[in-house]
């Protein structure tokens, strides 16, 4: 029976093709689980080095040369600092950006020439911003290698996730708000005001803490721009008790950030220095995954209760 | 009295129009911002490179095989540099693209939405974990494992950093992948079913052929990060100029070179000082090429539908 052998020969075929289908699943499971075993190995690693040397004098301790006694206060109080001017230049920036691009650019050839060039951007490695910094803050404007050039850098280098997160949110609103807005009279700045950005605001915060979260652990160009590896001092503090109770000092002081003081403590061969900065790598991990966690789950809400 | 009062309301109305006119510039300006970064990025990178490539021609720069800008003896062969680059990315990539497209296939193509819906949030988390801890878990966990594969391995190595780029690039790879195939429209995927073929079939002969550009630009991307990441090799492949394309030798890039000598403290303007940027601007550019073969790879395979 030619018919049944034809029939059987199929079913063979179509059982081989299917075989083909599971073995790229597992593949395809085996490959995520390699990253997952990689990002809990590393977690792992590191809580296990690092959690012992974490207790409260870590916190409030200054870089020193005996290992049992070092801390990572002038690093944290650093990277907040650093923090502070890069979402100071890097929010209004960015978001100023990405309203221009959605709403007022008109389609010529600028326009064309800015979006090309924030896509470039993105791709351009982070050192090179350290080179940029270094020529421009550092030298020629003569900030000098303070927490000022420092968070400058990191707000250009961030400046992209910004704009891009800002662009999405502002494109998913849909236009009949905007044209309602119009309708009753509001100018376009009044429809960008009181309806884009806070409709979008959600949204361009999911951007601005990923950026941050990336600056925070941004280390080369901040090595780059000269910061010390190892400082025992605070700036000086940005509130004072007497009027105007603001001090700007603090913008040109040295400093050290959480990754340098890292960095400074792997290249030293004792194990104990090791472990300090296994402490420190932990205290940076945490602090990332709550941010980048905290941006991932604020996108997931807005994605479940947003119905336009 | 009608007529002040209409030209008081031309006034109020005038006033409005240079308010929005003035808030359309500031945006503007605000989006100038980063046209001016790239400005500002070549202007000083090829400012400093002019005046150190007037003491050190070009053709020494390109063919010397020994790179010795710190020393007495000053060689300036950028080739030295290159090769760390080269091999450290060529192994990072090894792995980042195969496991990044698997990834991407899988995810696009078969994984069930509650799997998907947990592995691309942790994928992002594990692009977002700062390269300085990359570095070292590179150097304190992967290269003692590797030894215990390879006995001789020396402490500093450009395998385990070039691994361990590579897994610290597959979410950049994979997400942008992902993200051009399941812009395929489904008629094409249903267009292939109905013709007989199996979800691998369709996978492979349809949907990534038909996401071609995207990927691509995917893994341009990923060659630049690999290009240009630097705090996992300063850390775990060495500071020492060494012309290898062995990964299992130390050897700086050119990013740890740039991490050494600004970690010392060389005086504005010395020789030593504007190597880093004559290196800075040979990575601008590798860059640069990357970018626009990409260019020129999505153009050509660019499907529109």
């Amino acid at each position: 029976m030619a018919y049944a052998r034809d029939l059987t020969a199929i079913r063979k075929l179509i059982a081989s093709h299917k075989r083909w289908d599971l073995v790229f699943a597992v593949t395809g499971v085996l490959a995520l689980m390699i990253g997952v075993l990689t990002f809990t190995a590393l977690f792992v690693d590191m809580a296990i080095d690092g959690v012992p040397r974490l207790s409260w004098d870590f916190f409030t301790n200054f870089p020193s040369r005996r290992a049992g006694q070092a801390g990572i206060l002038s690093a944290w109080v650093g990277s907040c600092l650093v923090m502070l001017v890069t979402a100071f230049f890097a929010v209004p920036l960015g978001v100023g950006a990405g309203l221009y691009l959605e709403e007022y650019a008109p389609k010529n050839w600028v326009t064309d020439i800015i979006e090309i060039n924030i896509t470039n951007l993105a791709g351009v490695p982070s050192i090179v911003y350290g080179l940029l910094a270094l020529g421009l803050f550092v030298y020629q404007f003569g900030f000098g290698q303070s927490i000022l050039s420092a968070g400058l850098t990191l707000a250009l280098l961030i400046l992209p996730v910004v704009i891009v997160a800002t662009r999405e949110a502002i494109r998913s609103i849909p236009i009949g708000i905007r044209e309602g807005a119009y309708a009753l009279g509001a100018t376009q700045w009044q429809v960008c005001k009181d309806h884009i950005v806070p409709y979008s605001a959600a949204g361009i915060l999911t951007g601005i803490i990923i950026g941050m979260a990336r600056a925070i652990g941004e280390t080369a160009p901040i090595i780059t721009i000269g910061a010390l590896t190892f400082i025992a001092f605070l700036p000086p503090s940005p509130v004072t008790s007497e009027p105007p109770f603001l001090n700007f000092e603090w913008l040109t002081s040295p400093f050290t950030v959480m990754p340098i003081q890292m960095f400074n403590w792997t290249s030293r061969p004792e194990a104990a220095f090791l472990q300090n900065a296994a402490a420190a790598g932990f205290v940076l991990v945490l602090m990332t995954l709550a941010m980048n966690g905290f941006a991932i789950w604020l996108r997931y809400r807005l994605r479940k209760n947003i119905k336009w | 009295m009608p007529l002040t009062a209409s030209s008081k309301r031309l006034a109020q109305r005038r006033a409005r129009i240079l308010k929005e006119r003035a808030i359309e510039a500031v945006l503007f300006l605000a989006a100038l911002v980063s046209v001016f970064t790239t400005v500002g990025i070549v202007y000083i990178l090829v400012k400093e490179s002019v005046v150190f490539f007037q003491q050190v021609s070009i053709v020494r720069f390109l063919t010397d095989t020994q790179w010795t800008p710190l020393f007495d003896d000053q060689h300036f062969g950028i080739i030295v540099l290159l090769s760390g680059t080269l091999t450290s990315s060529a192994v990072a990539l090894a792995i980042a693209i195969p496991l990044g497209t698997i990834i991407a296939i899988y995810l696009s193509e078969f994984a069930p939405f509650k799997v998907r819906e947990i592995a691309k949030p942790f994928l992002e988390l594990l692009g977002g974990v700062p390269t300085i801890v990359y570095g070292f878990f590179a150097l304190l966990f992967v290269t003692p494992i590797l030894q215990w594969f390879y006995p001789e391995l020396p402490g500093f190595n450009l395998l385990a950093a070039g691994i361990v780029m590579g897994i610290m690039i597959i979410p950049y790879v994979s997400s942008i992948s992902e993200d051009a195939m399941r812009a395929v429209p489904m008629s094409l995927r249903e267009g292939s079913y109905a013709l007989g073929a199996t979800r691998f079939q369709t996978a492979v002969k349809v949907v990534v052929p038909a996401a071609f550009s995207g990927i691509a630009s995917a893994y341009i991307l990923g060659i630049s990060r690999a290009v240009g990441e630097t705090m996992i090799l300063a850390v775990s492949a060495g500071m020492q100029p060494n012309l290898t394309f062995n990964p299992l030798e130390p050897a700086a890039t050119i990013t740890a070179f740039i991490v050494q000598v600004a970690l010392g403290d060389l005086p504005h303007g010395s020789v030593g000082y504007q190597t880093i940027f004559a290196a800075g601007l040979t990575l601008m550019l590798f860059t640069l090429v990357c970018n626009i073969a990409g260019h020129v790879l999505r153009k050509r395979f660019r499907e529109a539908y």
